[in-house]
């Protein structure tokens, strides 16, 4: 899956020649993770391939998403919305009476990036659910890029990353202002433990978890990465137990051994039981 | 739906003319606070204002502490769109009424997702 460093300078000069924008080395991963998806959509093999055509050819609609996908920062918080809805009015409490007993949560995030979504639960969590005080939360967050993992142990954002889709009264509650920069503020960071994890290698363990959230990374990979990532799924996650994909992935036709949901405007997968 | 703009500067007006054109508003746009509160009398109600916090005349915090105290905008939401970005700041707008608060600088797509927060999302 990672670029070749001819590739990685082509896009570099591409994107500069193209939109201005300076790509420092070390941003591979940046590359990788946004142009897989435009190769998988325009029938490329991969990356290599991508480059190719760019490089004999390069069609304008490939040159213009491969741009477009670079400069689109897809990270927010509360990114779609719904699916923190069904987090609070279903997944949660279907949680607590199942775990009631042990008065234990279990989650995962397995494609935590810059960190936006993992702070989003836990910020849905102290809000919505006070009486989780009282609960052991052991919440996993992992991301394929060390770089990422950095960031979001330090949990600092710029304005412009806490202008996208931030309720401004939880930015006053949760984070506190550091120089130009915005902090999550220690009570909400010390709730998440961060790691870098590849889905595509094999896993550690896990334990067996409530709740997964493994939003808009499965795009990245093939049908049979996609597979093999599903069915480690199920093996760590609980009978009964929740997982939250992209709005535009699915486990149909991939994994029967989900259950799909529909809570409010969100769609929701639950390992069957039997 | 209708927008109120209400920023001093010709070109910060410009811009956020041209993003709720896009975001599917109708814009109008009002110097300064009292400026504001005229366009409301005369072009009102309207659905959202976008109002930036340092302008002559009435600023921002007096012009959305004036629009809830009087009621003359009720159905009005009003995010604050600054570079003001210190948290007694942020904090004082929303106790004086404001829905929510933009830090310039800002894209289409946090506007967006702020209108998106407090129900203002077009279809």
């Amino acid at each position: 899956m990672s670029i070749q460093t001819a590739d990685f300078d082509y896009v570099r000069t591409l994107l500069r020649e193209r939109a201005a924008i300076v790509l420092e080395p070390g941003k591979e991963y940046l590359v990788e993770a946004r142009l897989l998806p435009v190769a998988r959509s325009f029938g490329c093999e991969g990356l290599g391939d991508l480059v190719r055509r760019l490089r004999f050819g390069g069609e304008a609609p490939l040159v213009t998403r491969v741009v477009e996908a670079m400069t689109t920062n897809e990270t927010s918080w509360f990114r779609d919305l719904h699916p923190f809805d069904a987090l609070a009015t279903r997944v949660i409490p279907d949680t607590l009476r199942v775990r009631a007993g042990e008065r234990r949560l279990r989650m995962w995030c397995g494609a935590a990036s810059s960190g936006q979504e993992p702070y989003t639960v836990l910020m849905v969590l102290a809000e919505k659910f006070p009486e989780l005080a009282g609960w052991t939360i052991d919440f996993l967050a992992t991301d394929i890029s060390s770089e990422m993992v950095a960031k979001c142990n330090a949990g600092r954002y710029s304005q412009l990353e806490m202008n996208r889709g931030m309720p401004t009264p939880l930015l006053l509650k949760y984070f506190e202002r550091d120089g130009l920069d915005w902090k999550v503020r220690d009570e909400l960071r010390k709730r998440v433990t961060f790691r870098t994890m590849n889905l595509a290698a094999p896993w550690p363990s896990l334990g067996t978890l409530d709740v997964v959230f493994l939003r808009n990374v499965m795009i990245y990979f093939d049908v049979p990465t996609k597979r093999s990532i599903l069915a480690g799924i199920r093996r760590v996650l609980r009978p009964g137990g929740w997982l939250f994909l992209g709005s535009a992935e699915s486990t149909l036709g991939l994994d029967d051994g989900f259950e799909r949901v529909t809570e409010g405007k969100a769609v929701v997968y639950r390992n069957r039981k039997d | 739906m209708k927008a109120l703009i209400v920023d001093d500067s010709r070109a910060m007006r410009m811009i956020l003319a041209r993003t709720l054109k896009e975001l599917g508003f109708d814009a109008v746009e009002a110097l300064h606070g009292g400026d504001a509160l005229e366009q409301i009398a005369v072009c009102g109600p309207f659905d959202l204002a976008l109002v930036d916090w340092n302008m002559p005349e009435m600023d921002g915090l007096e012009f959305v502490r004036h629009v809830r105290g009087t009621h003359c905008a009720d159905s009005m939401r009003i995010v604050m769109v600054t570079t003001e970005s210190e948290a007694e700041r942020v904090a004082a707008a929303l106790a004086a009424g404001a829905d929510e608060y933009v830090m310039k600088p800002f894209t289409k797509d946090a506007l967006s997702s702020k209108l998106e927060i407090i129900g203002l999302a077009l279809p």
